[in-house]
Order: C-alpha cells, then structure tokens, then sequence
C-alpha cells in the first residue's frame, strides 16, 4: 500500500482531486475494495459490500466529472460535493436490495425494499455506497460486542473494541475504509466510538437528519449523522443528509445551514476561537474517568484558552440524574418500537409449530439476543401498570431538568459546552460483557446530550497510552455548524501537535485476510 | 423499590412476548434487580412542579398534504413476508372450528 494512496485523503481531497481530474472515483473505490478484501479479516468492519453497485456509482460520478469539466469551471463547482466520494452505511438503514439486519439475528435475510430517506439522498448527491457496517445489535451497546455477527476491533489496538454501537462505521472510518459513513446516536453511539477511534463523529439536533427507513431504537432520542476524519467532512455529510423530509414527521422544517458547506480551514478556522466562550460542566469530570483522559481532555481546553477563548466551569446538576432517567425512557421505547418483530410479516420466523402465542414467544426469544431482551424487559417493566408513573413518567419529568440545565447555560450566552466524550480509552474485549451497568456508564457523558434533543461532536483531542482520546463539544439547537466551526478551529490549531503522528495501526500487515 | 421476584419477571417477559429459558429468565432477575438499584435515586428528585418531556426540541410535528401518493408495489411489500398467499401475509388460523358462530 503506498504512502500517497488515495484511501487516506479526506472527502473534501476526494473532491478537489476529482474535480481537478487528478484522480478518478473509480480509482478510489478499487482502493477501498482491495483494502477491505485484505484487511477486514482482521478488523470486521463490514456486514455486506456492494461493489459491482459502487462501481458502477463511481463511473457515472467520473462521467459527471468529466462532462462539467469539459464545460468549464461553473459546471464543475455546480457538481454536489460528495459526487464519487464513498460513504459507508451503519448496518439499520434501509438501502433497496442490500440486507438490513441492524446487527440482529431476528432480521437475518431481510432484504430491504426501499430507500431511508438518507439513502436516496446520498444518492441524488452522487456519492457511492461502499455497504453495510457492523454495529451492537439495535444499537443497543457500547462496544459492538453484541452484534449477532461478528467482532468488529480498535485499529488502534486489535485487542480492543471499536466503541459502539456504531462500531463498525467508526472501525471503517478510522482504518482508511472509508471516508465517510453514517451512525446513528441514541446515547451516544456515534460520539463514543468516534472518540475510541480517534476521528469525528456528531449527532445532530434531535430532527436535523429524517429516521425514515432507519431501524428504530428510542424514538424521541435517535438521531442520524456522520463520522468523517475531519470536521470539514462531517459537515459535508451532514448537509447532505439533512433538512426537513414529509415522510418524517419528527423531522424539522428549521432550515439546513449552508455554512455547513463553507466551513473555514487553517488560519482562519483557528481565529474563529478568539471570543467564543466555552462553558465546562464539573459533573462530566466523572468518578472513574481515567487520568490520562481527563489530561487529554484538559490541554485541549488549555489549547481553546490560549487561542482566546473564553472558559468558565459551569454545573449540570441534573447530570447525576441522567443515565437513570436514559436507561428508563430509551428502553421503554424500545420495547414499544421492537414489538412490530413477531416473525408475521418479514424478519426470522419460528410460526407454525403449535399456537400463535408460542410462535410470538418463539420468534422473540430466540430472535434476539441478550442485550436486546435485558432491554426489552426492562422497557416492558417501566411501562407496565402499577410502574408507569413512578418510572417512566417520573423519567420524562427529570428530561425536563436535564434539558433546563443546558437553557441555563445557552441564556448565560455561552457559545458551546467542553467535556470529555467517553470516561475511558478504548478497554479490551469482554471486560464489561457480564456486567451491563459498568457498559452503561461508559456513556455517562454522552446520554444527558440526547435526552435534551442537543447536538454534540465528538474530535480527536490526544492519546492517552497510546489510544484516542475525544473532546466532546456539546451546543445549543440547530448549531451544528457553529460546532463543527469550532472543531475545525481546534483542529488548526493542533495540526502540528505531536499526537497527530500517531496513526492507527496498518492492518495491512497484520496478517492479511486471516480471522 | 422492592426486588424484583422470579414471577415477576416471568410476567414481564409474558407481557414482552419472549419466550425465555430458566436459566435465562434466572439471569435476567439479576441483572434487572442491579438495573433497578441504579434507578432507585430518581424517587428522590423533586418533580412535583416540572411537567414531562416527551421530547424537548420540536415545536411542530407537521403533517404532510394528504395527497394520495404510490405506495410501495405489494410485491416489495411481501418480498419479505415468511409466508405468503396472493397478495396477503399469510398467517396462522387465530379462531379455531368451536369458536364459530
């Protein structure tokens, strides 16, 4: 694999070299299969590949690209940012013809017959749809340890997990797979394991991104939105991808900022930072937070400062309350939104044998597996008569509290939170398997962000024993691009720090397609 | 909150249509009964004067125009169905001959 591949140029690269002609997104694409084809063996990243599709993608983006530069330099800037640039899908959105199993065995051979809405929209913008990732089944994990596939690992130490439950788009992204690609985010599973893989991962507001034709898990806290290696990336995909959509009523008509187009890199990125002030919530600073991520955590807040912005600590008192108040409402939820899974009428079946009842019980308790049924259960529990009020509805009143504690900071005129992402680096596989409370906590800092409806962008700010470290940036509605603004300021300002020459580990020569 | 006892956790998974093992039924009491520890500390909080929040962000959920639009043909629909007759899921008989009439 050579130095100067094009699998490591970032999205915004991709365009510059095909609008320039200087690389085709066929070229590309052969480089991203080769590299899968040998080195996902090791990783395990990806669930199903569409390559006879994306080729075919990338032709016609390389035709698109050659027609408008013949035209002139007019009708190549009016070309769609990510025409040929490969994007990855978490395995839950629903692409016409490939399979969906959201990492479940209960949707074991479900072909999917029709588009998400970010689907077509990734197609109307010319991008090419490398496949389908691995993730925790339902996304209910921290680890993608619960897929009901396969392991997916950490480029950056093969021993350890990916993060979760959009593990294998974070896997993807970090080893040089993929550009782009989706997550979803119901606690923090596109943050988490952007932080554990050292690139950039948000969740937009609650409404930015249309759910239509993704698998649901809690309805009133998933979101869509994109991992990319840069801030500028993201915010590509995220335009592309978001705006209202009439098949999503929870979708909002609050119009898609096109700064997200024209964010600002080097210098100016850098400048951006003077001025804005920075609030620093106490409470995310939690017991158990490793040393080396709260320094790394602390220096990046350091760098903000000394580039003049402005930091004040700030308390969140209500984030104590938080990941009850998550483990109640996202389960309940679920519990409701995994109903429609009774092997009637597509998914895995166990019908037939004896009475309607025992085929549901069937079906459902082998279909999922044990994470899902933990869920499901205690959903189930918390809705049930006798519970409603003093849990689900005394959940629904804490969000009220949660989601005042971060007005309070916006009308105090602060532009964005700091905090950590995730407490830990990326641990080993299995340690927190048998004890599902210790993988809960791994989420402490991103479920409150959820529960208010916020978005919240997870960059790359250091290692700590050799293993990414992620500052969370936390902002009020609507404000991605004020975020990403921001990340792409920190990013200018470490661009030459001596932990951006750390780079994962080339799977390329970790034994090849062996598993 | 009082643990959660084996029949009442076999009523849950009842009620969530699982059909679940002892063994698995058994674990599932531990880790629900650790679970419900950690929610223990919410009775505390004071919500006697905050409403709920189903969500926080949405002003609006709008409709769309109600304009008749295609839908997906029915043999995308069933493509997926595990059992099928004509244009219809098929399923099992819920009504048996003595339930008749």
């Amino acid at each position: 694999m050579s130095g100067a591949s094009l699998r490591r140029l970032t999205a915004a690269q991709l365009r510059d070299a095909f609008r320039a002609g200087s690389a085709t997104s066929r070229a590309v694409t052969d480089e991203l299969f080769a590299a899968i084809e040998h080195e996902d063996g090791v990783l395990g990243a990806w669930l199903y590949l569409r390559r006879d599709e994306a080729l075919a993608e990338a032709d016609r983006a390389d035709a698109r690209y050659a027609t408008a530069r013949a035209a002139g330099a007019a009708a190549l800037n009016e070309l769609p940012p990510l025409l040929g640039v490969p994007v990855a899908l978490k395995d839950l959105v629903n692409l016409t013809g490939t399979p969906t199993t959201a990492g479940s065995r209960i949707l074991e051979g479900y072909i999917s017959p029709y588009d998400a809405t970010i689907a077509s929209r990734l197609k109307s913008a010319g991008a090419v749809i490398l496949g389908k990732t691995n993730m925790d089944e339902f996304a209910m994990g921290s680890s993608t340890e619960f897929s009901a596939y396969k392991k997916t690992v950490n480029p950056w130490g093969i021993d350890r997990v990916p993060g979760g439950s959009s593990g294998g788009s974070s896997a993807a992204v970090a080893a040089f797979h993929a550009p782009l690609s989706i997550g979803t985010d119901t606690g923090g599973s596109i943050r988490q394991p952007a932080s554990l893989t050292g690139i950039v991962g948000l969740k937009p507001t609650y409404g930015r991104v249309s759910r239509y034709g993704i698998v649901a898990f809690a309805s009133s806290l998933d979101q869509v939105g994109p991992f990319a290696r840069t801030a500028y990336d993201a915010a590509l995909l995220l335009h592309a991808i978001g705006g209202a959509d009439a098949h999503d009523a929870t979708s909002s008509r609050t119009p898609l900022d096109d700064a997200l187009l024209n964010l600002p890199n080097g210098d100016a990125a850098a400048t951006a930072i003077r001025g804005k002030r920075f609030a620093l919530p106490k409470e995310y600073f939690v017991a158990g937070m490793e040393p080396g991520v709260e320094g790394a955590v602390r220096d990046a807040v350091a760098t903000l400062e000394a580039a003049g912005g402005v930091v004040e600590e700030v308390s969140l008192p209500s984030t104590e309350h938080a990941l009850a108040t998550y483990y109640i409402v996202a389960p309940a939820e679920a519990s409701a939104n995994l109903a429609r899974f009774d092997g009637v009428r597509y998914g895995a079946s166990k019908h037939g044998g004896g009475d309607l009842l025992s085929g549901y019980l069937e079906t459902r308790g082998r279909g999922f597996g044990p994470e899902v049924r933990r869920r499901i259960m205690l959903g189930t529990y918390a809705l049930s008569a006798g519970y409603y009020d003093a849990y689900y509805v005394k959940a629904q009143k804490v969000r009220t509290l949660i989601a005042r504690d971060f007005d309070r900071i916006w009308s105090a005129g602060f532009d964005a939170i700091v905090a950590p992402t995730s407490p830990q680096v990326a641990w080993k596989f299995g340690v927190k398997m048998s004890d599902p409370v210790s993988m809960y906590l791994a989420d402490a800092c991103t479920l409150p962000v959820n529960m208010a409806g916020l978005p919240g962008v997870s960059i790359p700010c250091g290692l700590s024993e050799q293993l990414p470290v992620g500052l969370q940036l936390i902002g009020k509605p609507w404000s991605e691009a004020e975020l990403l603004r921001i990340s792409a300021g920190y990013e200018a300002l470490t661009a030459s720090a001596p932990w951006r020459e750390v780079m994962p580990h080339d799977l390329s020569k970790l034994g090849g397609g062996a598993s | 909150m009082s643990e959660l006892t084996r029949a009442e956790v076999e009523r849950v998974a009842a009620l969530a249509r699982l059909g679940l093992t002892s063994d698995e039924l058994g674990k599932l009491q531990g880790d629900l009964n650790l679970i419900l520890e950690q929610w223990a500390h919410l009775a505390d909080v004071d919500t006697s004067s905050v409403p709920p929040s189903a969500q926080t962000i949405l002003q609006e959920m709008p409709l769309r125009d109600d304009i008749a639009e295609a839908s997906l043909p029915a043999d995308a629909a069933l493509q997926n169905a595990p059992a099928r007759s004509g244009d219809f899921v098929r399923v099992q008989a819920i009504l048996s001959e003595e339930a008749d009439g």
